[in-house]
């Protein structure tokens, strides 16, 4: 494994950081290797993004055990950077601390723009090397959701390749205004095979989920002969269009009673949760299930606001 | 007269509300304009709070002279202004974002539809014709009175823009005026708006303020809905995007400038420096890569590389 130092910056009052990548398979600095660029890994890019971080740590520490194997296949290389936003993550604040951007609305970046733009401008520059590119996003909902691929239909998406990583979705989206700063469209435009992997959360870990993501990256891996590693075949993705979901509202705000989990198979008319007056603790409103399926997403907040997503539910299909 | 346009409950015992005041002249006659201000839509932009004040004081001091109608609605992001936060707090939404919103949506959503439809509705009173956004610039920069519009919009939006008092008017595809603001949905929907940048976030400049305040009433007057004086306003300078200068820092530190806004500044000239305060040494000496007038100078001290120092525009 070999260092690498992606983008240097100064702040006012901490001197300087680095945002380093970790390359598995071209050696080390003193006997690098020739491969070439085959699949990059970005991890947390906001300062809650601890699962993303967690998954990342998990894969750094598979990617060195591959590696001492020799299971690297030789002439290729993968780049992991696990946290390109630390700082924001050490003083527990979401976004760049300077100045409250978000990294991922600041793709392809400018070489001379503020710091987060020339961090981007830095990332895309080596990313746009790699032919693959996994990166894990936090959902744009705060709440728990089943681990799935996530593709934007921006012309040059692969639901075949996406296939490969064996989880239970893949997810494709139309595309948003603010999409066009993200890194998975740019990437995508720069050439590179890009798929967003969301692994069941954002600020709290989930082991099982963390697992299921680490196990579906090196799949992908394996399957792209770039490593070589056994791993279960996984499941033959479901793929569906985002839009094609139920979303379920809260009719009230207050407190969310949860009575379903995520993943779970649910008929038309089932209690989902209950929001209940914080004042008086009269339930305010009942939810139930419209439809029969499986609920994809679940808000997590213990206080809700009226008229806001609260399930997600995949319709009339069965585990 | 006092209207709530939106209510959404919160979480807790509290009913979020977004108000406005109606202006109406004292005799209708059937013929009346309308335009609208609209403020507060970050929740750390202040600026727009004195400016909505005081239309409504000099509209009541001579009421007499009122001939149109004028809706204001000074605070539409009230929970932000409240927490002291840019965005909506809890879903830490960008409230420009989310136009043209919908009813079905979450807080945000919700009330950006019921703005929208306040001011397109022809249902109460005709048409709006004319809305201005008022913005406060942000945390980090202190900005000359100015007014941005998209380069697509110019020949509707510039007459009104000249009017407006300012001392620049900025054509440029900015994030104010894109797809999701308040201003590019009302433009589409035939109410020609724009977007006014003054001074910095929580601050309120009353020099500023007034000199708008008169460009509002230039506007009233040209329309027929104020009968009464006005005071002169200047014509402004037109900036394209193209003329605009960025001075970005190289270095990071604590940022002392020897300009302000307004300032004419010559190529070569010291703009100010970035000083290291531990050392007491000087990191990096800002020099003006261009002559022009300060349009836009650095506000909040602390900087890093690449954070913007400075706008210099050839005016």
């Amino acid at each position: 494994m070999r260092q690498k130092t992606i983008f240097s910056y100064e702040t006012p009052f901490s001197g300087e950081h680095n945002i380093y990548g970790f390359v598995y398979g071209a050696g080390s600095y003193s006997d690098p290797s020739e491969a070439e660029p085959s699949a990059a890994i970005v991890g947390a890019m906001r300062g809650n993004e601890h699962q993303q971080l967690y998954i990342c740590s998990k894969l750094a520490s598979r990617l060195s055990e591959i590696e001492e194997h020799g299971d690297i296949v030789h002439g290729k290389s993968v780049l992991l950077i696990p946290s390109v936003n630390y700082s924001a993550m050490n003083a527990n604040h979401k976004f760049w601390l300077s100045d409250d951007s978000d990294i991922n609305r600041e793709f392809p970046g400018n070489p001379e723009g503020t710091a987060t733009s020339r961090l981007a401008a830095s990332l895309m520059e080596e990313l746009g090397k790699y032919s693959y590119g996994i990166q894990f996003p936090s959902y744009y909902m705060r709440g728990r959701f089943i681990p799935h691929v996530r593709i934007m239909k921006t012309g040059y998406e692969s639901t075949n390749l996406a296939n490969l990583f064996g989880l239970p979705f893949v997810m494709l989206a139309e595309m948003r205004a603010f999409d066009e700063g993200t890194l998975n469209y740019n990437w995508q435009k720069a050439g590179t095979e890009a798929f967003s992997l969301y692994s069941g959360g954002t600020s709290r870990i989930n082991e099982e989920y963390a697992e299921i993501a680490t196990s579906a990256v090196l799949r992908f891996l394996s399957r792209m002969g770039i490593i070589k590693y056994n791993s279960m075949g996984g499941n033959i993705s479901t793929i569906m269009e985002e839009d094609e979901m139920i979303s379920i509202k809260s009719e009230s705000a207050g407190f969310f009673k949860r009575m379903k989990n995520v993943n779970v198979e649910v008929r038309r008319g089932d209690l989902l949760a209950e929001i209940i007056d914080p004042m008086d603790g009269h339930v305010l409103s009942e939810v139930r299930s419209p439809v029969d399926g499986i609920i994809f997403y679940q808000q997590d907040a213990p206080l809700i606001y009226q008229n806001v997503v609260i399930f997600r539910i995949i319709k009339k299909i069965h585990k | 007269m006092i209207e709530t346009v939106a209510r959404v409950n919160l979480m807790v015992n509290e009913v979020l509300k977004i108000k406005k005041n109606r202006l109406t002249p004292d005799n209708i006659t059937g013929d009346e304009k309308r335009i609208a201000l609209v403020s507060g839509i970050y929740g750390d932009e202040l600026q727009g709070m004195y400016i909505c004040y005081e239309v409504i004081r000099r509209i009541k001091e001579d009421y007499g002279s009122l001939t149109g109608i004028v809706d204001v609605y000074p605070y539409i992001n009230p929970l932000a202004l409240e927490a002291k936060t840019r965005e909506i707090p809890g879903p830490e939404l960008d409230m420009n974002e989310l136009f043209p919103g919908a009813k079905s949506g979450a807080l945000g959503e919700y009330a950006a539809s019921c703005l929208i439809d306040d001011i397109t509705s022809s249902e109460d009173g005709p048409k709006t014709e004319f809305c201005l956004d008022i913005h406060g610039s942000d945390l980090y920069l202190k900005e000359i009175p100015q007014i941005r519009m998209n380069d697509d919009m110019v020949d509707e939006i510039m007459p009104y823009a000249t009017k407006l008092n300012t001392d620049m008017v900025w054509i440029h595809p900015s994030n104010q005026v894109k797809n999701g603001s308040l201003v590019y949905e009302l433009n589409q929907r035939g109410v020609i708006s724009c977007v006014t940048e003054s001074t910095s976030a929580y601050r309120i400049d009353q020099k500023y303020g007034n000199q708008l305040v008169d460009g509002i009433f230039a506007i009233m007057k040209a329309l027929g809905m104020w009968q009464g004086e006005i005071n002169q306003v200047k014509k402004p300078h037109v900036a394209r995007d193209n003329q605009v200068t960025y001075i970005n820092s190289e270095s990071s530190g604590i940022f002392i400038p020897n300009v302000d806004v307004h300032d004419r500044v010559e190529a070569g000239m010291l703009m100010g420096s970035v000083i290291n305060v531990l050392t007491g040494t000087v990191e990096q000496k800002v020099i003006a890569p261009t002559s022009g007038t300060i349009t836009a100078i650095r506000e909040y001290p602390a900087i890093e590389m690449g954070s913007l120092l400075a706008r210099i525009v050839e005016l």
